[in-house]
This record gives structure tokens, sequence and C-alpha cells, in this order.
């Protein structure tokens, strides 16, 4: 026995620990499952033990959850049937719940059962806390730092381990919705007091012996197991229940815009599981858990989302080599927005920094980033003043360039202007120390082309935030045609010290990110021109996943940017320059001094507060609005198809070297449908060969720009996969 | 093919569907068994005169459960023979019982039927019989469910209706029936309703607000807001339907909706032989039924195209048909209506509508093919046809023709 262990000791306590080896939390995994269901068994059958008490052998934490490998292999090994797998080894593990559950109790009086209770060190997330749920009761430690709950729904799946008809059962369907449908994780106090623990014990273990040496037998009946049992807030046919479930099924679609399988997937658990008994409802719930898993949509998410994100934060595509590059010092050049920002997130991972402006007032504009957005969180009773003063006492902000002299890493963040970059980088470069690494912020310039300023291109790069920084957790790292893997390892480095996602990539016009984003937006506001309606335009984003769309997106990073970004390229593109109307229509907004959020009057109307009222109609002066509008799914593909050929275009060219970046980055950096799991993750679900097709259709529909790359038609032709040709695992090993 | 002829329609007045109202001390069983008494007596139609009763009820939990089409004849003075058959069609159930004793009769199914229907809204509260529609994840998110209220905000935004359309629309409801009462023109169809005593309860149509005017209606809140833009928010959902519309414009109240009634209503059908058997006189036959499913989400738009099918299915025209009947649902239905069609509103809903009168859901549909009947009597027109907006997207029509 490895990861679940047996001890009994005089008293009659069983004690089953799970520590799984070499893991510093818990994962569940198929061992584990039998291994447990082998303690339960054991301890059941032993007339010397009298209860049993189910804890982690891991400090400040029970489990994180299930291994999400083991759902691929569960899927895997049923062969031909992988539905028919699925549902059988979710039934299997509520075979193990309920087992805990009714602990041998005659089924009938509800007599004779042992008590057993869960004692929680820490962290209980997923099924590390559907287990503790299917005990007669929880114990958790008092430790502050400790979070409780299942926040499955966000890799797209759903508590499948009766996690979702015992909290249903436990709360009613109102009180369990944030911890099921948004994955809300509580510390200790609130798991309490929303009833999904029991009790707050300084030694949760001995209050938990305690507790199975003195329960009685009805304190292990469950509610749900007992005669009468009534479901809090209603079951759907109870007038009030019918209520919360019609306002259920309506605030979930209209807030998912029903883009999501697995919130659609869970509600019908809820609902279909209400109207049995819950044995049935367990059947129920395995049977949408099931369909879930076979939505390609859930294994793209918890591969993204989950998977991938994760080896990417953990060095995924760091050169090997090269020693630890953690950073001590940050000097950061330019208190604007970004720079600001930049000093935020560093401080708050506790970095030195030195932050750099023209004259001390706009350095300390910067700093009062960072105090404004404490002063929120204190207010907000997130940040002690301790924490605050620690943190501004890390930001040195100044005028005075000798100040980065022991820097380790400088990010440049000045005005987007070569000239001007260029100059920071020769003052700077002969104050910091020979081993700095130099990052330059720029969103739209190559780095090469910077790196020419540098006595040391080799230490030159691109580190991409995007804005507000604080906010969003991609960090796209550029690669110059000269930067070595020292400088590399230096960014990813960083990056995990800020606990942000990097991608690497190399350098080419507008990155990986925004050489995705441009043409989006270009598409959406080309259809404008052609006298689509703006609102179907944005809606046909947002039930694809977007969390807003291109239109309304145009508006938040406004119209100057656009334009700025369109004069900039035609002068690097020249006659190859592929100019359209949706140019003619940004300079005309830029024109009208319509510039987007910023001025109050872009795409949308704004009242004095900056606050959204409505399209501009005026718009439809110039564009008039076609009679005949388009069908939804020809807009959505147009959106789709703008993106995902530009981030093949970027594989083939070789700016992304890995597809696992190319997918992680489009969802986090700019929202991209996250149900897909990425642009190529997508272009697996709909396939090659339909995508190459479809291509062809829209390109003759609506211009070249839909071009099937070669490779997508290559591989349409060999019905390839882009997970199979590029297997990320298989090129690793 | 055998004719099906209406030999006599009647209905009770309409009670305000609450604890206030005249009807709210009846049982859903007593209005039936009365108006289906009212039909014997004015038709004497002894033992087996009819072949079944058939019943709309949409509401069919409790007192109105049960197979109430049964309970009432048993209730009644009919003759133990003749069964009973409830049925349900939600807003359309009288019609759809008027249709289908039509075409059974057509068919050679018995020579009579008594159709028609209850609701007693004050007693039954609406949708207290559950629907999975609304509640159930897997049908209410495909098929974009939104509450009716908002449907008829829907149908407003899209083929752009003011608030003050409708408000004209409710404002012309209330002056048409008030005018109808004033004028007598209810008398040939209208029963009291009496106790088990004989003393009177009620004879006319008490939801009427003949006073309403645009300004009494301006100062009323739009019913379907709140839950359209906050909780839960139905708007997002039935944009999610509608992508090219940017918002939902929430136009309907209660002064422009239909009423929460109590009434019943019933219709005498038969074939030739049956008439003169009992020696009565057709009225109007029967010319043409129809029914047909359309978008959910939106819900209310059924009129147009069950009045494109039937039309079409009957080598028919807009044109040939004198009068109309639509019901009021909400006023964005009747709007739509005489939109799509481009008819003249003074041959729509003559006598006022449900806006003004209520709308008995299960009674409604066998009460305006009554009204249609009577109107073309009185103006001596001859083709009438009669449609109703139904939950879940769903619309019905009926054709009748004068003898």
């Amino acid at each position: 026995m490895a990861e679940f262990t047996l001890t009994k000791d005089a008293d009659g306590v069983a004690l089953i620990t799970w520590d799984v080896p070499g893991k510093t939390m818990n994962v569940m995994s198929i061992t584990g499952l039998a291994e447990l269901s082998d303690c339960i068994d054991d301890a059941l059958a032993d007339d010397a033990v009298k209860g049993i008490v189910i804890t982690s052998g891991k400090d400040g934490s029970f489990a994180g959850g299930m291994d999400l490998n083991l759902l691929a292999k569960m899927k895997e090994d049923a062969g031909d049937n992988p539905a028919q797998g699925l549902f059988d080894g979710t039934m299997q593990m509520h075979g193990l719940l309920r087992k805990i559950e009714l602990a041998g109790m005659d089924r009938k009086t509800k007599k004779g059962g042992k008590p057993i209770a869960a004692a929680l060190p820490g962290t209980a997330a997923g099924i590390g806390l559907e287990l503790p749920l299917a005990t007669h009761r929880i114990f958790v430690s008092d430790n502050p730092k400790a979070k409780y709950g299942l926040p499955e729904i966000l890799v797209g799946i759903f508590p499948g381990a009766g996690g979702t008809t015992r909290l249903v059962r436990k709360l009613g369907a109102i009180g369990a919705s944030p911890f099921l449908l948004e994955g809300k994780m509580v510390d200790a106090k609130k798991a309490k007091g929303a009833g999904i623990v029991d009790e707050i014990a300084a030694d949760p273990v001995a209050a938990a012996r305690d507790w199975v040496l003195n329960a009685k037998d009805a304190d292990l009946v469950k509610p749900w197991d007992a005669k009468g049992y009534k479901m809090p807030g209603g079951a759907p046919y109870h007038p009030a229940g019918f209520m919360n479930f019609v306002g259920a099924s309506a605030m979930v679609h209209g807030k998912t815009k029903g883009a999501f399988p697995s919130p659609k997937a869970l509600l019908s658990a809820v609902y279909e599981g209400a109207l049995v008994d819950f044995d049935n409802a367990l059947k129920i719930e395995a049977r949408w858990f099931t369909h879930v898993l076979m939505n390609p949509s859930s294994g793209a998410m918890i591969r993204s989302l989950f998977l991938n994100k994760e080896a990417l934060e953990k060095g995924a595509v760091r050169p090997k080599d090269v020693p630890d590059q953690r950073v001590k010092k940050l000097g950061v050049l330019g208190a604007g927005m970004m720079g600001a920002g930049i000093a935020l997130v560093s401080a708050q991972a506790g970095m030195q920094v030195v932050l750099i402006d023209r004259d001390q007032e706009a350095a300390d504009r910067g700093k009062a980033y960072t105090e404004t957005y404490l002063d929120k969180g204190i207010k907000r009773g997130k940040v002690s003043a301790d924490k605050k003063d620690a943190m501004l006492g890390l930001i040195n902000a100044t005028p005075d360039l000798e100040q980065l002299k022991d820097c380790d890493l400088i990010i440049e963040a000045v005005f987007e202007d070569p000239a001007v970059k260029a100059e920071m980088t020769k003052k700077v470069e002969a104050i910091i120390p020979e081993d700095c690494i130099f990052a330059s912020n720029t969103s739209t310039l190559p780095i090469t082309g910077l790196a020419e300023a540098s006595v040391r291109p080799e230490q030159f790069i691109g580190i991409h935030f995007f804005s507000p920084v604080e906010k969003m957790f991609l960090v796209e790292i550029i690669k110059g045609k000269e930067t070595g893997p020292r400088a590399v390892a230096k960014a990813l480095d960083y990056v995990r010290q800020i606990r942000k996602t990097p991608i690497v990539v190399n350098d080419a016009r507008f990155f990986y990110c925004n050489r995705c984003i441009i043409p989006y937006g270009n598409e959406a506001t080309r259809m404008v021109t052609e006298g689509v309606a703006p609102a179907l335009i944005d809606h046909a984003a947002q039930q694809l996943g977007f969390p807003v769309g291109p239109i309304q997106l145009g508006d938040e990073t406004s119209i100057d940017l656009a334009t700025k970004i369109m004069r900039a390229t035609k002068a690097a593109m020249g006659n190859a320059y592929p100019a359209s109307e949706a140019d003619d229509l940004i300079v005309w907004m830029e024109d009208k001094g319509r510039l987007g959020r910023k001025s109050k009057a872009g795409y949308f109307d704004y009242d004095e507060k900056g606050k959204r009222l409505g399209y501009w109609k005026g718009i439809h002066d110039k564009y008039p609005l076609a009679d005949e509008q388009p069908d939804l799914i020809e807009v959505q593909e147009r959106l789709m198809f703008a993106q995902v050929l530009e981030a093949v275009r970027a594989l083939e060219e070789g700016v992304l070297e890995d597809i696992r970046e190319g997918d992680v980055g489009a969802v986090l950096a700019w929202g991209f449908a996250p149900w897909s799991g990425g642009p190529f993750a997508w272009l697996d679900i709909i396939g090659a060969e339909y995508a190459a097709a479809r291509c062809d259709e829209l390109t003759a529909k609506f211009g070249d720009r839909f071009a099937c790359p070669a490779l997508l038609r290559d591989m349409a032709e060999k019905g390839e996969t882009f997970y199979e040709r590029f297997d990320p695992e298989a090129k690793a090993a | 093919m055998t004719e099906a002829y209406i030999y006599d329609a009647l209905r009770t007045p309409r009670g305000k569907g609450r604890k206030d109202g005249s009807l709210h001390e009846v049982t859903s069983l007593r209005l039936s068994a009365l108006t289906l008494n009212a039909m014997k007596e004015r038709n004497n139609l002894e033992g087996h005169a009819v072949e079944d009763v058939i019943w709309g009820n949409v509401t069919q939990v409790m007192e109105q459960g049960g197979c109430l089409a049964r309970s009432a004849v048993l209730a009644s003075d009919l003759d133990e023979s003749i069964p009973g058959l409830a049925i349900n069609r939600f807003c359309a159930s009288g019609m759809e019982a008027v249709n289908l004793a039509a075409n059974q009769v057509k068919g050679g199914a018995g020579e009579a039927y008594i159709a028609g229907g209850v609701e007693m809204m004050g007693r039954v509260a609406m949708g207290s019989d559950g629907a999975a529609i609304a509640v159930d994840p897997t049908v209410a998110m495909k098929t974009y469910f939104v509450p009716q209220g908002i449907s008829a905000d829907i149908i407003a935004t899209e083929y752009g209706f003011s608030r003050a359309d409708a408000d004209a629309l409710a404002v012309e409801s209330q002056r048409r029936a008030k005018a109808a009462w004033d004028d007598n023109r209810f008398a040939k169809s209208v029963i009291t309703v009496t106790d088990q005593n004989g003393l009177a309860i009620l004879d006319k149509d008490e939801y009427m607000r003949p006073q309403t005017d645009m300004q009494s209606l301006g100062s009323l809140n739009p019913s379907f807001q709140m839950m359209g833009e906050q909780m839960p928010g139905f708007d997002a959902v039935a944009l999610l339907k509608y992508p090219h519309l940017e918002k939902i414009n929430h136009i309907h109240h209660a002064g422009n909706s239909s009423g929460i009634v109590d009434g019943a209503a019933a219709v005498l059908i038969g074939n030739k032989e049956f008439g003169e058997k009992h020696g009565l006189k057709p009225r109007a036959r029967i010319k043409a039924t129809a029914k047909i499913g359309t978008d959910p989400t939106i819900m209310l738009t059924g009129p147009v195209p069950v009045t494109e099918k039937i039309l079409a299915d009957n080598g028919m025209t807009i044109d040939d048909i004198d009068l109309f009947e639509v019901n009021e649902a909400f006023a964005s239905v009747v709007l739509r209506f005489m939109q799509a069609f481009d008819v003249d509103s003074d041959k729509v809903n003559v006598n006022g509508g449900s806006i003004a009168m209520g709308h008995p859901l299960g009674a409604t549909g066998a009460m305006i093919i009554g009204t249609l009947l009577d109107e073309l009597e009185r103006q001596d027109k001859q083709t009438g046809l009669a449609t109703l907006c139904i939950a879940s997207g769903m619309g019905a029509a009926t054709i009748i023709e004068r003898m």
C-alpha cells in the first residue's frame, strides 16, 4: 500500500491516511481508489474497529483533486466504447463513496454503521472534497490559507464523484450554485458558514477521533437517506423551487452564452437528480458526467487550461541547462499604465522594483497605481495595512537611472517609438551590470530591430504583457534573432515569480497574439462596412465564448490604436499591404474623434461617466445596415477563421514552436473560445478536412485572406489533427 | 365529405381572476357543468345527443385535473353515456377542441360534439402544473426558453412596435369592448352564471376598464423589464436566439397584455343530419382548421404562419376573409398580425379582445369563434378567421363561413 494506509489503535479507531508518494499535494488515481476501497473494507469488517477517520499525510492540505490524466485513461481503456468505460468507472467511484456514506449500516433500520469522519489538515478541492462529503462529518484545520471547493467547472467538467448531487442536497440548488457553477473556493470559516464542512478544529484528527468514538446511529444518517427529506429551497416542481430552476437555466444560459457544455450538463444533472431518490440521482450525475467527458470540449479544456498551462508554468519550454535566473531586483523603464502594472505585479511577488520615468512626478504617479490597487484591496478586506507598506517599500520610484545599477532584469515600457526605445536602451545599458537581461514590453515592434540598439543582443528579449497587467494571466516572451538561452530562462523564471503563464515565440510582426487579434478585429470592422449589424458581430463572438465582442473590444483598446497599427503596418509592408474598407472605417471614426471608450464616443455611445449606452447609430450614415443580415454561423466562421488561420501561419513560419503555446496563449491572452481549448484544438474539433473546405468557400466569397495554409491543406489530405502531428509529449520524449 | 356546422356557441361572462372576482367562489367543475347545461337546454340535447365533450383547459391540476371534461359531464345534466376528453394546447385549447370536434364530424366519427373549455385562473394559478420547457435545462436551453411576456417584447423589438403602438391598441380594445356591451352585441352568446339556487352571480364581463386612455396606460411600468434585464436575465437568452438585436425593448405591461380572468365557453358542432334530427338550424360551417409549430423563443408569432397555412391549404387569400379574431394575448401579437397581412384594424377584433375583457386560457379559443360568428351575423358578412398565438411556439386557426 502506497497512497492510502490504514492503522488501527487500541481505542478502536481506524486511521486511513492519504499520502501519495512524491507529490506535494494528494491527487486521486486509479490505484488510490482501489487502495481506499480496500482500507474501508478492512475497517468495516474488523469488529475491533469502532470508527474510521480519513486524513491526509500532507502538511496543510488534504487533496487537490483528481488526476485529470486518469479521466483520459478511463476513456482510452474502454476501447471502442469509451462512454461505457467512463460511465462504469464513474459508477465504481460512486459505489466506493456510497459504501463510505452507508458505512455498513442496515439499509432499512439505518442502524449498525460505523462512524466515518474526514479530518482535513487543509485545502481540499475536487474529489478531495467529494470524498469528505461522503463521510459523516468533516473536520477541518484552522489553517487560514486552506481553501475548500469544487473547481471542476473551470476546466470544462463538473463535480462527477457525487459532489454535485451531495452539495445540492445539502445546500439546495441556489446555495450550491456558486460552488458548482463558478467553482468558488472558500476558506474554512466560509466553508463552515455555507455548510460544506462541519467543524473547525486546531487538531482535526483528534476532533474527528473523538467524534467517531461518540457518534450515535442517527449521526450517521445523511438527510437524504432519512425519511421525509426535502431539498432546501425546494425541488424543481415545488413552487419556490420552480422559479429557482427556471431562473438557473436562464441565468446559466445567458451568462455562458450557451458556449460551454459543462454548465448545461451540470444543470441537467442537478435538475434530473432533484426529481428522484439519492441513488438514482448519482446514476444520473454519472450519465451527465460521462456526457461531458465525451464532448471533445472537455478534453480540450483540460488539456489547455489545466495540463498544458501548468506544464508551461513549470518550465516546459525553458532552456534546460541554464541555472536559476530568478529576479532579485527589477528595473522598469516608463511608469505609464504598463510600467505601473509591471511594477505592481513584481512587487507583489516580493521583488525590489526601480520604477523609472522622466521626472519624479511621473514616476510617483506610476507608483500610486500600486497604492490605489492596494487601497481597494484593504477596503475589500483582502490586503492588510502591513502588506501595503511592505509592498510600497519595494517600489523605488525615481527619475534617476543610476538607481538601476544593481538590477538583474530591466523591462522597458516606454513610448512605442523605435528611436525613443533605442536611446533608452543605450543609456540604461551603460549603467546596468553586464549580466543584466534587458527586455522590451513592446507589443508591435520587432525585437530583432530593437536589439540593434543593444551592445548585448543575446541578452535582449521581448516580454510582452497584456493590459491590465494585474488582471491578465499571459505573458508573451519573444526571442529576437540573437536572443540567447539565458535571456529566455530569465524571462521565464521572472514570469514564474509573478505567477503568470508564459509562452515563448520567435520574432515576427506582431509576434503571436497580436498577429491573431488584429485580423480578428479587422474582420469585424470589415463586416460593419458591409452593413452587418454591430450587435450581430459582437453577439456572434460572445456566443463563441469570447468575453467581449470585437466591436466592443475596438472601443476598449481604442480606435486610434487601430489606426496607428494600420499605418505602421502599411508603412512596413508597402505595396504588399492588403488595404480594405475596414481601414477607411477606422480612419473615418478617428477623424470624427470617436476614439472609443476613452473619448466617450466610438462604436458605442457613452454617458458622461463612460457607461456604454448602445451602438452608435451614426455609423449607418456611412455604412447602412444591410436589409438581409448574414447567418450567425457565417459571421462566427469569419471571426474564427480570421484568427485560427493566423495561428496556423504562425506555426508554419516557426513563430510558434509549440502548439500548446498557441492554444494556451490564445485562451489566456484574448479569451479565444475557451471551450475549444484554443485555435489548434478548435481546428482539431472541427477537423482539418472541414476547415480546409470552409477556407475554400470563405475565400471564394470573401477573399484571399481566408486562403487555406499549405499545412492545413496537407493535414486535411492526410486526415491528421494538430495534436497528432505536433504531439508535444512525443517531441519532449 | 361531410360538413361540420356550428349550431350554437355560448360563453360565460369573464370574471376577474382574483379573490375579488365574481366567479372566484365558483368551482371549475360548476362553471363547466353550468356551461354544458346551458348548451343542453338551448338545444334540447337529450340522451346520447352528442358523441363526446371535448374540453380545453391549460392548468390541469387540482380541481382542473383528473380529466375535468368527464367530471363536468357527470356533474351536468348531460347523459352519462357522453364521455369527455380533456385537452391542452395552451391558449388555443378551446379552439383546438372545436377544431378536433369539427374534424371528427367531417371524418364521420359521430354526428355532433360539444367543444369548448374552461379556465379559472384565479383559482388554479397559471403555471402551477409545472412545465418541463421552462425548467428542464435540456429543453429550456435548446429552445432558448423565455417567458411569454419577454417573447411579446421580442416581437415588438424585432418588428418595430413602440410602446405607443401597443398602448393605442389597448385603448382601442377597451373602447370597442365597451361599445359592444353598450350595444348588446354579446347577448346571443353570454349566459348568466348562477348558483345552485338559481341566484345570479355574474352576467357581464367585469374585467374591462373603459376609462382607459393613453395617459393612464403611460403611467404603468413595463412588466417584463426586471426579469429580462436583471434577475434572472431572460433578455440575454433572447439575444442568443436573436443576435442581430442590440437589446430587447420592453413595451408590455398589465394594460396592454391580456387579462387574467375566469370563464368558460362551448360550441355545438354537428353534421347536417344532427340538425335535422334535433330541429336545429346551422349558423355557419367550419370551413377549415389548422395548427403549426413556430420558433419557441419568440413564441407568439404563430398566428401569421398558421394563417398563411390555412389560406394556402384551402386555396384562399387574406382578402377572402371578412372579419378576424386575433387573440389579444399581448398587443404586439395583434400588431404583428396586422402588419404581416396588411389588414385594416376595422376588420380585426371588432368588439374588443382579451386585453379589455380577459383571456381565460383554456376557454378563449372557443369564445372568439363564437364572438366572430356573432359579428359576422351582425354585419351580415360571410367568412371569418379566428387565430391564437400559443405557448411554446405554436399557432392555431379556424375559418368559419356563414350559411
